[in-house]
């Protein structure tokens, strides 16, 4: 326990602040969550494994000399392939099915990725150094990444060309359907197989985008997967499917939430916080649910 | 069709019995053969027969496994002082005094996780399908983190397990544990046996099929979740103090709260012998340990990409299990009338 953050009021400003910037990239993967909960009713384990191999991508740009944030472009169009990929193989065959099943598919898939990734890439912590060196703020007493601020800014932009992309495109259009009644698109001529897979490509692309950015501001390690994964699930289950700016707003607070952790409780807690506030807010709607299901009989 | 049983069960006690002498060389597999059919079919109980799908009762697991050492430590040396030391030979356990400590520690280890279930239940229980999953999920893996985080069990570095005590031969350590885990085993089975023949496991078959209508026939189905729940964590704690002294070494991701391996396994054995069947999981994890002990040497370092294709494979291709397979090909054995007209009947029409 360390209660520095209550003796200096400008850590907890440098704690917001970090938090902040880390929620926006956790919206950005939990957008994605929410877009293939929402079109294919699945809930994909592996989600937080797609986020490391975009990361990887951008990392081994990055030991090639490109600059690793070109990876914000290169490794989308990369996990899009890997996605559809996963599609063909997998889940198109537990779209329909029981949602356990299509849980332990895909914490199969999650388990095969982080050997695969750990085999590839060998088992350290790395990061795709930027050099973009960093903003002091308040008389220098915050600092922050200037890695940081690029990677909520680019993540920002990413969301705001999906969200006019799902509003004015003819895909995005057929994919909006299909999320309201995939049965009712399929009678007017929507390829559902086709916009199941395109959900999960795209899902696929903004995890590589979320790792990209992750590989420049933060590390990555092939077993960092899960933890994402949980993230974004308690977004969306925070936000409610298919409400963006909750999406956004209930993003920013878990990782502000996580970096009040972070200082108050320790690092080695960190992680195991952020598990136990998902199963403390799992518990408390079950019991806001349970009231309203009393108050309707 | 009962004698024929009662043959059955007779000759796998005496092929458990006479297991460690056969294969004194597999003592250790053996025990841990034991461990994983005690967790199958367990899981089984809240898993297969009341459909809600636990992925945390490696919780349950890790918990009776510090608690057993803990217990077995700090009913004769100081705790703190042994973690700290690495388990070194600062303190040595007198034979009496292990077989004591690992008594009344496999007791704890047993009752404390289901009381924690008991506790746990009554909120974790009322979520849904998926949603509890979800949670259970992330129950193991906070469990794991945090108690990575204790200084008193050995945080990081990890937890060792008293040695076994020195008493003249060397392979009582393998015939120890493999008769207790042999004994847990067939408390287990009658317990569970004893279960499916009750009400009791009716009304957990209608929470699966559909708790609404059971809850509307005026079963109280939360106490009957919660109770399910707590006899697996009963006998996940007291398998879990068991391999904790197996192993010898408590390490908090990666041998107690180990989601990753444990965690899944006891899933996949239950699917793969067949939910919701006495003998499917039993099935299932005998299958799951001889394919894993056989041919993970084979993939040497590539084990776990092989557990996460046989995952998917098994999940894809392979829902039903062993007995749901064998269930489609000999209906009658399982006493299911068929007439033969309707088959054909219906093959035809296909």
């Amino acid at each position: 326990m360390d209660f520095l953050v209550f003796q200096y009021p400008m850590i907890s400003v440098q704690a917001c602040l970090d938090g902040i910037l880390l929620g926006i990239l956790f919206a950005l993967i939990a957008y994605g969550m929410a877009l293939q909960w929402g079109v294919m009713n699945i809930i994909n384990i592996a989600q937080g494994d797609l986020v490391i191999l975009g990361g990887y991508i951008a990392y081994f740009m990055y030991l090639y000399g490109i600059h690793p944030a070109w990876g914000v472009i290169v490794s989308p169009i990369i996990m899009f392939f890997v996605g559809i990929a996963i599609y063909k193989l997998v889940i198109n065959k537990v779209v329909d099915r029981d949602l356990f099943i299509s849980i332990l598919a895909t914490f199969g898939i999650s388990i095969l990725f982080m050997q695969l990734m750990n085999f590839a890439f060998g088992a350290d912590v790395v990061l795709a150094n930027s050099d973009y060196g960093t903003t002091m703020l308040f008389n220098n007493n915050v600092v922050l990444p200037n890695s940081k601020i690029f990677s909520a800014f680019i993540s920002i932009l990413f969301a705001i060309c999906l969200v006019i992309y799902m509003k004015k495109s003819k895909l995005g259009r057929a994919i909006r359907a299909t999320a309201q009644n995939a049965r009712a698109a399929k009678i007017l001529g929507v390829d559902t197989e086709k916009v199941y897979a395109a959900t999960f490509g795209i899902n696929a692309a903004l995890c590589g985008v979320a790792g990209a950015l992750i590989s420049i501001t933060f590390t990555i390690h092939p077993y960092m997967g899960l933890p994402y994964t949980i993230r974004s699930f308690m977004i969306v289950i925070i936000a409610g499917l298919g409400n963006l700016p909750g999406v956004a707003m209930s993003g920013m607070g878990l990782g502000v939430f996580e970096e009040f952790a972070d200082y108050i409780l320790g690092t080695e807690f960190r992680i195991g916080s952020v598990f136990l506030l998902l199963v403390l807010i799992l518990v408390y709607r079950r019991f806001k649910l349970s009231r309203k299901r009393e108050y309707l009989k | 069709m009962n004698k024929n049983n009662l043959i059955l069960y007779i000759g796998i006690l005496t092929f458990g019995i006479a297991a460690p002498f056969l294969f004194p060389a597999f003592k250790v597999q053996l025990s841990i053969l034991c461990v994983l059919i005690i967790l199958a079919t367990t899981w089984n109980i809240q898993g297969g027969e009341m459909g809600y799908n636990s992925f945390g009762n490696i919780l349950f697991y890790g918990l009776g496994m510090y608690l057993c050492a803990s217990v077995q430590v700090g009913m004769f040396f100081p705790l703190a002082e042994w973690t700290e030391s690495g388990g070194e030979k600062t303190f040595v356990h007198t034979p009496a005094q292990f077989f004591q400590g690992m008594a009344v520690g496999l007791l704890v280890a047993a009752v404390v996780p289901t009381i924690v279930a008991g506790l746990i239940g009554y909120s974790i229980l009322g979520l849904r399908g998926h949603y509890f999953a979800i949670c259970t999920l992330g129950l193991g893996v906070a469990a794991g983190e945090i108690s990575g985080g204790i200084e008193i069990i050995g945080a990081g570095q990890g937890f060792t397990t008293p040695p076994f005590p020195d008493v003249g031969n060397l392979e009582s350590r393998g015939e120890f544990f493999y008769f207790l885990s042999f004994i847990v085993l067939i408390l287990t089975f009658i317990a569970v046996r004893g279960i499916y023949s009750t009400r009791f496991k009716l009304i957990l078959n209608a929470i699966r099929d559909n708790e609404d209508k059971a809850e509307a026939m005026g079963i109280q189905t939360m106490k009957y979740k919660i109770v399910g729940w707590m006899i697996s964590a009963f006998f996940c704690g007291l398998a879990g103090g068991i391999m904790g002294g197996l192993v010898g070494y408590i390490d908090s991701t990666d041998v107690a709260f180990d989601g990753r391996e444990m965690g899944v396994f006891m899933v996949l054995m239950a699917i793969l012998g067949g939910k919701g069947t006495l003998w499917g999981p039993i099935i299932g994890a005998t299958v799951f340990h001889i394919f894993k002990e056989g041919f993970w040497t084979f993939f040497l370092g590539w084990q776990y990409v092989a557990l996460g294709v046989l995952i998917v494979v098994i999940v894809i291709y392979f829902p039903e299990g062993i007995m749901g397979w064998l269930r489609e090909k000999y209906p009658e054995r399982f006493g299911e009338v068929v007439d033969e007209k309707d088959r054909k009947a219906q093959v035809e029409l296909k």
